[in-house]
């Protein structure tokens, strides 16, 4: 068992020699170096879940314990792109990180926080607020008063949006409303003809297939429109059977039905992650 | 009738890549611009840059003169989306933008030697700026070779070529190439 064990951390050896990994996203403050007193931490992450509540402005501390050769700024993007702190569109994330072993500090910028931190305003939050305090081993002090300052500048630039803050990437895709009223025109015009109704999902589910994925090949387009056509007629006998009454009133409930359960399945989002903010490589270095 | 054959048409155009070869040629120029934006921020800072480095180390005239000329013929390029599609413009392009790049870093090191440069607070912030943007420059290249990559791919796969060369006629994009002065760093004589 033992010899299987040692074969096996031999096997995984090479995996650990290569570049370094991008860390798992577990919360605000990402204190992989331990450099944090858990208080302080604590009190930091607090800090940062307020002021997105309020800004909607997305700061994260990453503390690693060596790049183990990696350039600061390659690495700092390398994070950055697979994060995506900040709201999207918006951009408004940024992230302080700091690499132990090399003392060297980043703040990245997100492309909506670069004309109010800009470089040379990031630059002066690390040599001025951050440094001093570093070179006397006093990290928590350090951190937190680099977090502080970057909230101080960046503070009132967005203002939360009730929306922006419980999304998760994005709203129900338009897919859903798109078939609601198809649903309704296949239901009025199959009121007047079944042969109607068939060609009005004939016509209408390869329409939606199109504006939803544009690169849908012909032969995709035209099964769908066989599949709309059936579906039409289907239900077309199902709710038209004739007069334009029965239409009309299976056309309101359903309406209600089919946007309630669009909108539910945009929600839900449990924990901390970024919003899908984009970065361009703004921000500053420094050490200490 | 014709509205049935224009939606097919419609349909059969973009299982061809009509819509979205056009739309990676947008994401190229889109790219493009950013590489642009940085490049003229570079150029922009660098007056100041050396204005503030003249008042302490008055003697390094040479490269300070080497840094003027470089910006000088980077200022005097002509730069504009038709030059992606040339080898010859964009080759002259990062000649001319690597040269600066080359006297620049230069010129970072003469100034080590300057302890009271170092700590001028004015030199320090144009410092950051200037990584600052040559980190932007650094990231934007990179998202622009890609679009470049991405386009050039999709021009030339089937069945895309096909509807490229009977009805857009996209050229080729040129991405950068790896710069010769990144490959050796540079030497300083004492």
């Amino acid at each position: 068992m033992k010899t299987f064990c040692v074969i096996v951390m031999l096997l995984l050896l090479p995996h650990l020699a290569c570049a370094i990994e991008v860390p798992q996203l577990r919360g605000r403050v990402n204190d992989y170096a331990s450099m944090l007193s858990p208080g302080a931490a604590g009190r930091l992450e607090q800090q940062l879940a307020d002021f997105e509540k309020s800004d909607s402005t997305q700061i994260v501390v990453l503390t690693i314990n060596s790049l183990e050769g990696e350039s600061l700024e390659g690495y700092s993007i390398k994070v950055a792109e697979a994060w995506h702190i900040g709201q999207t569109k918006l951009d408004n994330g940024a992230i302080l990180l700091i690499a132990k072993h090399q003392t060297k500090v980043r703040i990245e910028v997100g492309l909506g926080l670069e004309g109010v931190l800009t470089d040379l305003v990031s630059g002066r939050i690390i040599r001025g607020d951050m440094s001093p305090h570093f070179k006397n081993n006093d990290y928590d002090t350090g951190i937190s008063a680099g977090v502080s300052s970057i909230m101080q500048v960046v503070r009132g630039e967005y203002k939360a949006q009730p929306r922006d803050l419980k999304q998760g990437k994005k709203s129900a895709s338009p897919v859903v409303t798109l078939l609601v009223f198809l649903l309704v025109a296949v239901v009025f015009l199959g009121s007047f003809s079944k042969f109607l109704g068939g060609a009005a999902g004939a016509a209408g589910l390869p329409l939606i297939g199109f504006l939803t994925f544009p690169g849908l090949g012909v032969v995709v387009l035209a099964l769908l429109g066989t599949a709309g056509f059936v579906l039409g007629l289907v239900v077309t006998f199902m709710f038209g059977s004739g007069g334009h009454g029965s239409a009309g009133g299976f056309g309101g409930p359903f309406i209600g039905g089919g946007f309630g359960g669009g909108s539910s399945g945009g929600g839900g989002f449990g924990g901390f992650s970024g919003g899908g903010g984009s970065f361009g490589g703004g921000g500053a270095s420094g050490d200490w | 009738m014709y509205v049935l054959l224009g939606l097919v048409l419609i349909f059969s155009l973009s299982g061809c890549g009509y819509n979205t070869m056009q739309a990676g040629e947008e994401a190229v120029f889109a790219a493009w611009g950013d590489v642009e934006a940085s490049y003229q921020r570079r150029a922009d800072l660098i007056p100041n840059l050396v204005e503030v480095v003249r008042g302490y180390a008055a003697h390094e005239a040479e490269t300070l003169k080497a840094v003027t000329e470089a910006r000088a013929r980077v200022g005097s390029m002509q730069v504009s989306k038709d030059m992606l599609k040339s080898p010859e413009a964009m080759a002259k392009f990062q000649e001319a933008q690597g040269q600066l790049s080359g006297s620049l870093s230069r010129l970072m090191v003469v100034v080590e030697r300057y302890p009271d440069l170092k700590a001028n607070q004015n030199f320090l912030d144009l410092q950051n700026q200037l990584e600052g943007t040559e980190n932007k420059i650094n990231v934007s290249r990179v998202r622009y070779n890609k679009a470049v990559q991405d386009f050039n791919t999709s021009i030339r796969t089937f069945p895309n070529s096909l509807t490229n060369s009977l009805l857009l006629h996209l050229e080729r994009k040129e991405p950068f190439k790896a710069d010769e002065g990144a490959k050796t760093a540079p030497k300083v004589k004492f």
